[in-house]
């Protein structure tokens, strides 16, 4: 199994009352709300916990891309990536993922990824969404109905700009370029590993088999819900004869709080689940899929959007959040319990572990984590045996690698250079 | 009116065509043509009408090649070509007048009458368009028509929402027409225009619904400004629907241009 420690970098300060007062928490969120000062602490908050769950046997931390959205302060995935590449060690770097199709060009991508790769010695883990609707079609203006045209295209430059030796032309239709030529290139070859998150496109199901990537479901709709999609998944794994059916061909992202018991559970998280399923999940339901971002299958199989149905978030209260499988919560014993189910039931071997749950302060978060990381993750570790030797959808870091603070000691200047000349 | 084929280099595109008298050429706005069939017949009585459908609209097949604005203006441009007519009488409503006005731009000698009911395709910083795309189907009545309530009505009368096949079925429509309609209208419902209205030479009429809320009347006086030969006529208790709210006036409006 691959346990990532995931967080979404929530604003932690919306008001009680967001949900009546705001028409959504997402594309026209009210500017007022973010407190540029405050936010310095959150942030250096969210770092903190990025890197503390690095030092707890996670094989990875992950960020992810979202823009003006008050419960994902990370437009730029990759500046997060990059601070946390300098300060863990031991860890995968999961950036699921870039939004490929949203950067001009998107060799831009090609370049960044290769970058966090070289520094990080080979820990990255690279997605490549084709981004929610809100993101690319509402906040970055991408027209909805060429999305997937756009993203195919940003695709395969910045595949071939990995693979190609020389220099090469590249005439897209979205982008052109004449001389091809990233610097740096990433440390893992042919590529870093690809988890492509989505939301049920069949002609994603499709990419990520034929391309061999990783096909990741980042819902909060929980495992139990969740399953009708990754069986549509496997589904089509098995009408497309795929050559194997490992459980790393997949990803899920669980909300999971831990506690030494059921009812310290609920009394040390409940109102910051609350928070995030009542007040950050108040997306306006028409920003949730532009007309022409979803394909006409993908419709008629009725999977749509976790956004738009909003209403059954509303005002949740914790035990229907726990039972409905939203929310993985209880002691260590239960969470195992429930997660063993998870990973039964979706057949995953990715498990993005959302532990960083609405408002909830460090410690409580600390707490958590590593109760999970101690008492849960190690009897989960051995679930697909057959599959334990599967490498290919996680990164390959180097045997060798160096840390931060390499430099001598100022001391030491001295007779270095002297000894030089 | 009757629905016909007809086959493009592109795509095979349906159209109504119905009623004799002087050949006009109708293209439908970004709702499509469903409130608009009452209309198309009473043009029908005093003209021989076309109204071809953007590809993807109604029952008609989609077109992914039809990518931006100089695609829609080209293939509308194919689509009067296998019709065999010449000059016709050229109205668009909406996004239809949008393409019309782009297609007497890019083809000034070939259009001498040219009849722009609420066009799309300027933006004014000062009196943006509202965000349809955005909209969920109960919030687009206060945009689109004058007679809100009767407007809501109409709407509607089309299917019941709570209903799971229907929901299925309108988000399908939803997707394919909007989804056309976006590679000229998302955004933001401007691809240039402005810089390009000053070749047409067609005699032009510019047809506002006085409370039009979408694309407010202020926009009647951008176009007219930039067109070398227009004349506005405004009409009252209309909104952006104003085909579907005041048919017969629209009808009277555009003998204008005869």
């Amino acid at each position: 199994m691959r346990f990532t420690w995931f967080n979404l970098m929530p604003w932690p300060y919306l008001p009680e009352d967001f949900r009546e007062k705001n028409h959504s928490v997402w594309v026209d969120i009210n500017s007022r709300l973010f407190d540029p000062a405050k936010s310095h602490e959150v942030y250096n908050t969210y770092l903190d916990l990025l890197e503390y769950a690095g030092t707890l046997g996670f094989d990875g931390i992950g960020v992810n891309e979202h823009h003006q959205n008050a419960y994902g302060l990370m437009p730029s995935p990759n500046i997060i990536a990059a601070s946390l590449a300098r300060r863990t060690d031991n860890v995968g770097l999961v950036v699921l993922g870039a939004s490929i199709a949203l950067y001009n060009p998107p060799l831009r991508v090609a370049e960044e990824f290769a970058m966090l790769d070289c520094i990080s010695g080979g820990r990255l883990v690279a997605g490549f969404p084709v981004g929610t609707s809100m993101d690319t079609n509402y906040c970055y203006g991408t027209i909805p109905g060429l999305t997937r045209e756009k993203y195919r295209e940003a695709h395969d430059l910045i595949k071939r700009a990995w693979a190609e030796p020389e220099p090469f032309a590249f005439n897209g239709r979205y982008t052109k370029l004449r001389y091809v030529n990233p610097w740096p290139r990433p440390i893992q070859q042919p590529h870093p590993p690809i988890h492509i998150p989505g939301g049920g496109s069949v002609e994603t199901f499709d990419f990520c088999i034929d391309n061999t990537y990783s096909y990741s479901y980042l819902s909060f709709g929980g495992y139990i819900r969740g399953k009708a999609l990754m069986q549509g998944y496997w589904d089509r794994m098995a009408e497309r004869n795929a050559p194997d059916t490992s459980p790393y061909r997949a990803g899920f992202a669980q909300t999971i709080c831990v506690a030494e018991t059921d009812a310290e559970a609920e009394r040390l998280y409940k109102k910051h689940v609350s928070y995030f399923y009542n007040r950050c999940l108040h997306v306006y339901p028409g920003f949730a899929d532009a007309p022409g971002y979803r394909t006409i299958k993908t419709i008629q199989k009725g999977i749509l959007s976790q956004y738009a149905p909003l209403q059954m978030f509303q005002e949740l209260p914790w035990k229907e959040l726990v039972d409905n499988g939203s929310v993985i919560a209880g002691s260590p014993e239960t969470v195992r319990q429930r997660m063993e189910d998870l990973i039964k039931s979706l057949h995953v071997g990715n498990i993005f572990c959302l532990m960083h749950v609405g408002d909830m302060p460090k410690d409580k978060c600390m707490y958590s984590t590593r109760l999970f990381a101690e008492k849960v993750m190690p009897k989960l570790r051995h679930m697909f045996p057959e599959y334990d030797n599967d490498e290919r959808f996680w990164c390959k870091p180097l045997a060798k690698r160096v840390t931060a603070g390499s430099l001598p000691a100022e001391s030491e200047i001295d007779a270095l250079v002297g000894a030089d000349a | 009116m009757e629905l016909k084929t007809l086959q493009t280099p592109r795509v095979p595109v349906r159209y109504y065509e119905g009623g004799s008298g002087h050949r006009l050429v109708f293209l439908h706005g970004a709702g499509g043509l469903d409130l608009d069939l009452k209309f198309l017949d009473a043009l029908a009585a005093q003209y021989h009408v076309y109204a071809p459908l953007v590809p993807g609209y109604g029952d008609s097949e989609e077109c992914a090649e039809l990518r931006d604005m100089l695609d829609f203006t080209l293939h509308t441009w194919d689509v009067v070509e296998r019709l065999g007519i010449k000059d016709p009488i050229l109205v668009g409503i909406s996004m239809g007048g949008m393409i019309a006005g782009e297609m007497a731009a890019i083809a000034p000698n070939d259009v001498s009458r040219l009849g722009l009911i609420a066009p799309a395709g300027l933006w004014l910083e000062d009196h943006p368009i509202p965000d349809f795309f955005s909209m969920m189907p109960y919030e687009l009545p206060a945009y689109l028509f004058h007679d809100v309530e009767a407007g809501a009505k109409a709407f509607q009368a089309a299917g019941d929402m709570s209903d799971p096949a229907f929901l299925t079925a309108f988000l399908v429509q939803n997707a394919r027409q909007l989804g056309a309609a976006g590679k000229i209208l998302f955004p933001i419902p401007e691809r240039g225009l402005a810089s390009r209205l000053y070749r047409i030479k067609a005699k032009t009429l510019l047809i506002w619904g006085e409370s039009d809320k979408l694309v407010p009347p202020v926009y009647a006086k951008a176009f007219q400004s930039a067109i070398p030969q227009a004349d506005v006529v405004m009409i009252p208790e209309a909104g952006h629907a104003i085909s579907f709210e005041k048919p017969v006036e629209v009808i009277n409006a555009l003998a204008r241009l005869q």
